[in-house]
């Protein structure tokens, strides 16, 4: 396969871009960031999908698109199906002779963000994942329905405040845990299941090389930090996705195949959950003597999960 | 190359075996499905033609029916030919994809085995499944007999692939009653077939890999009615004809006719039932047995059922004194589809007729002959009075008390 060499920043940056920033997407949304990273992985032609979310309803619309490779948005459950199908049909005019283009292969890759896959798309991507189509799967995952107006999603980390669980005077926002994504996608057997960060960019685009060289179906989980729903300043998404990174509130691993599960980023200097809450404005009631005891109960859950995810590392299953 | 299947010039297939041969002819590129009954034997025949190299496109078994037409519409997005089926609860759930399909101009044949849709759960055949795809942008071409639903799958390739249509096809048969009943079955050699259906000839494919294209994109006040009503008229402009013209060049090949509106006994017919799937067969028997009593009784099937022929189906009619028209689909709240469609399209003709509507057959019960026997009285009676003599909607072949409005 052809790679883009990502010796350094500059030249990966400059690389040909086939996601134009002509988008209507926030100011410092992480979004973008991120598909031009994954995009910039490989000099491969792309077939993408997308699912109805932030990313589909701002670089599609007629008569303009942001994109520069074949793009398809079907719904908002199904963009894993559609490039499924689009794969499948690769196949069979391979086998028949009917490529146009039969010297090339290129990677097929759908986008769907945290609502898109772990709540509304999770039985379609289940399905591709299970059949074993030869697809990437990528979650821009920014913990919330951001597109239409910050709802909470499974994804949603407790103590957050969305618009369906808003904190208030009796409750201190969204209940339940993020839903472990990477661990559910990982039990599907699926060859290469990781989770990544725009900042960490080395780590992401390696990552990114590696499933698209890994025959199946690959998993991908990227944090995209929500300058609008998080409530923090556009220029400070790469900062805010520091803090998630060096507090390990988001750690950065990968499974293969399964079971081998590998730490591909240790902070020399691990900060506090508590400088990476009060940095966003959906964690900013937990500074309240009311909710403050939520904060130990962040940093225990992110210390235990550090742990368990070395713990595995270690045990080689 | 998938290996050629040696058939008798004559077949005895069920509806969907007949269906089965039709995709496996057709050499479809990629079939996505998830099973239910009764259109689940097309899937597994054609499993079963794959698993024994009759077939060399992919072969995508879904999770779910939605999973299946989405799977479908990355397909022929892709560029190349694409074909399912689904019954019932799974046409529901696909129901959002349908109209994804139409609206971004994808030829996708779904053979739909016409079911009940639940509540009460009922796995026999009638009409709802068929009437709830109505407004979604499809091609709807319904089907008597096993031999239509071979026919009517080929035609519904040509035409829905068409350039100048690009809208995908449902072709309806009647579950059980014509999917799991062997008849008797004239076939076309595979190479024959093939070549009436034509090869595929992609457009805005996604795979031509030097022209990316763009597929799904959104369209807000500013421009989503024109896409629409572009949509309506490819529908109402370019499909009758090509329809017309896949019919003609079948009849040459194969001898069979087949029209926009099928007539029987129609040329002095002064009543008249109007209807669709097996119903047509059974009514046309009657009316011969009422021919033979001197009665001019006739029956105008509807074949194809969107884009609806309302001149054709207004020129068939415009003699009678009084129709009947019947559906087997629970209008629930109102007049019957068929009733609504018949007078929509006398309304504005000169044509004086009676026009009544029968409910009947839910979920799979029985249209029997005395039925339509019956309903053939109430019609002489309304031509001979010019006026409805009896309740305006009926429901016949029900138990307990008799149910009518208006």
């Amino acid at each position: 396969m052809s790679q883009t060499k990502t010796k350094n920043l500059k030249n990966f940056s400059t690389s040909a871009e086939r996601f134009e920033g002509a988008n209507l997407l926030c100011p410092g949304c992480a979004h973008s960031i991120i598909v031009r990273e994954v995009l910039n992985a490989t000099d491969d032609n792309l077939i993408l999908a997308a699912s109805t979310g932030c990313l589909e309803v701002c670089t599609a619309v007629y008569p303009h698109t942001s994109w520069d490779a074949s793009w398809i948005h079907i719904g908002f459950e199904n963009g894993s199906s559609a490039v499924a199908g689009a794969e499948a049909m690769h196949k069979a005019l391979k086998n028949k002779g009917r490529l146009k283009q039969p010297d090339r292969t290129p990677k097929f890759v759908a986008f769907g963000g945290d609502g898109a896959t772990y709540d509304i798309g999770f039985q379609w991507i289940s399905g591709c994942f299970e059949r074993g189509h030869n697809m990437m799967y990528v979650c821009l995952d920014n913990e919330v329905y951001a597109n239409t107006g910050g709802q909470r999603s499974s994804s949603t980390p407790i103590g957050a405040s969305a618009t369906t669980s808003p904190a208030g005077r009796a409750s201190y926002g969204e209940k339940r845990n993020k839903k472990d994504i990477m661990a559910i996608m990982a039990a599907h057997g699926a060859p290469y299941v990781a989770q990544v960060a725009p900042n960490k960019w080395k780590d992401m685009v390696k990552k990114i090389q590696t499933g698209f060289a890994t025959e199946g179906p690959v998993f991908i989980n990227a944090m995209s930090a929500c300058t609008t729903e998080w409530k923090f300043a556009p220029e400070d998404t790469i900062a805010i996705s520091d803090l998630a990174t060096e507090s390990l509130v988001f750690p950065l691993y990968e499974i293969i195949d399964g079971t081998e599960l590998n730490i591909t980023y240790r902070p020399k200097n691990i900060i506090p959950v508590r400088d990476y809450l009060g940095a966003q404005g959906r964690f900013k009631h937990l500074f309240s003597k009311q909710y403050e005891y939520l904060i130990d109960e962040w940093q225990n859950r992110v210390d235990a999960k550090w742990e368990y995810l070395q713990r595995r590392e270690e045990a080689r299953v | 190359m998938a290996e050629l299947f040696e058939l008798n010039a004559i077949e005895v297939w069920d509806g969907n075996m007949a269906a089965s041969h039709a995709l496996r002819q057709a050499q479809v590129d990629v079939v996505a499905a998830y099973p239910i009954t009764p259109s689940t034997p097309i899937v597994e025949n054609y499993g079963t033609f794959m698993a024994n190299g009759y077939v060399d496109g992919e072969y995508v078994m879904a999770e779910s029916e939605h999973g299946a037409m989405s799977c479908c519409i990355g397909a022929a997005a892709a560029g190349g030919r694409v074909a399912t089926a689904t019954s019932s609860q799974g046409f529901a759930l696909m129901l959002e994809t349908l109209y994804s399909a139409s609206g971004m101009r994808l030829p996708i044949l779904l053979n739909v085995v016409n079911r009940a849709i639940a509540a009460p759960l009922n796995v026999n055949g009638d009409h709802s499944d068929m009437y709830m795809g109505r407004d979604s942008g499809w091609i709807q071409i319904d089907c008597y007999n096993p031999q239509d639903v071979y026919d009517m799958n080929l035609v519904a390739f040509r035409v829905s692939e068409d350039h100048d249509i690009r809208l995908p096809a449902m072709v309806h048969q009647d579950g059980f009653m014509t999917s799991h009943t062997a008849q008797r079955v004239k076939t076309l050699p595979d190479d024959v077939a093939y070549n009436f259906v034509g090869e595929y000839k992609p457009m805005n494919d996604m795979l031509d890999l030097d022209n990316p294209v763009t597929h799904g994109a959104q369209t807000e006040e500013d421009w989503h009615f024109e896409h629409k009503a572009r949509q309506h008229h490819a529908l109402m402009s370019d499909v009758i004809p090509k329809i017309q013209k896949a019919f003609d060049e079948l009849k040459t090949l194969t001898g069979r006719q087949y029209n926009l509106v099928e007539k029987y006994n129609m040329d002095d017919a002064e009543i008249a039932i109007v209807c669709m799937g097996t119903s047509v067969e059974t009514a046309e028997e009657v009316s011969n047995e009422l021919r033979a009593q001197g009665i001019k009784a006739g029956v105008v099937g509807i074949r194809v059922f969107r884009p609806f022929p309302l001149e054709q189906i207004a020129a068939a009619l415009k003699n009678t004194k009084a129709i009947a028209t019947l559906d087997r689909s629970s209008p629930n709240g109102t007049v019957g589809m068929l009733f609504n469609e018949i007078s929509g399209a006398l309304f504005n003709t000169d044509t004086k007729t009676v026009l009544t509507n029968y409910i009947y057959g839910l979920g799979g019960r029985d249209l029997t002959k005395s039925s339509l026997h019956s309903v053939y009285r109430h019609l002489q009676a309304n031509a001979q009075a010019g006026h409805p003599t009896t309740p305006l909607q009926q429901f016949i072949g029900l138990r307990g008390p008799v149910l009518s409005f208006f």
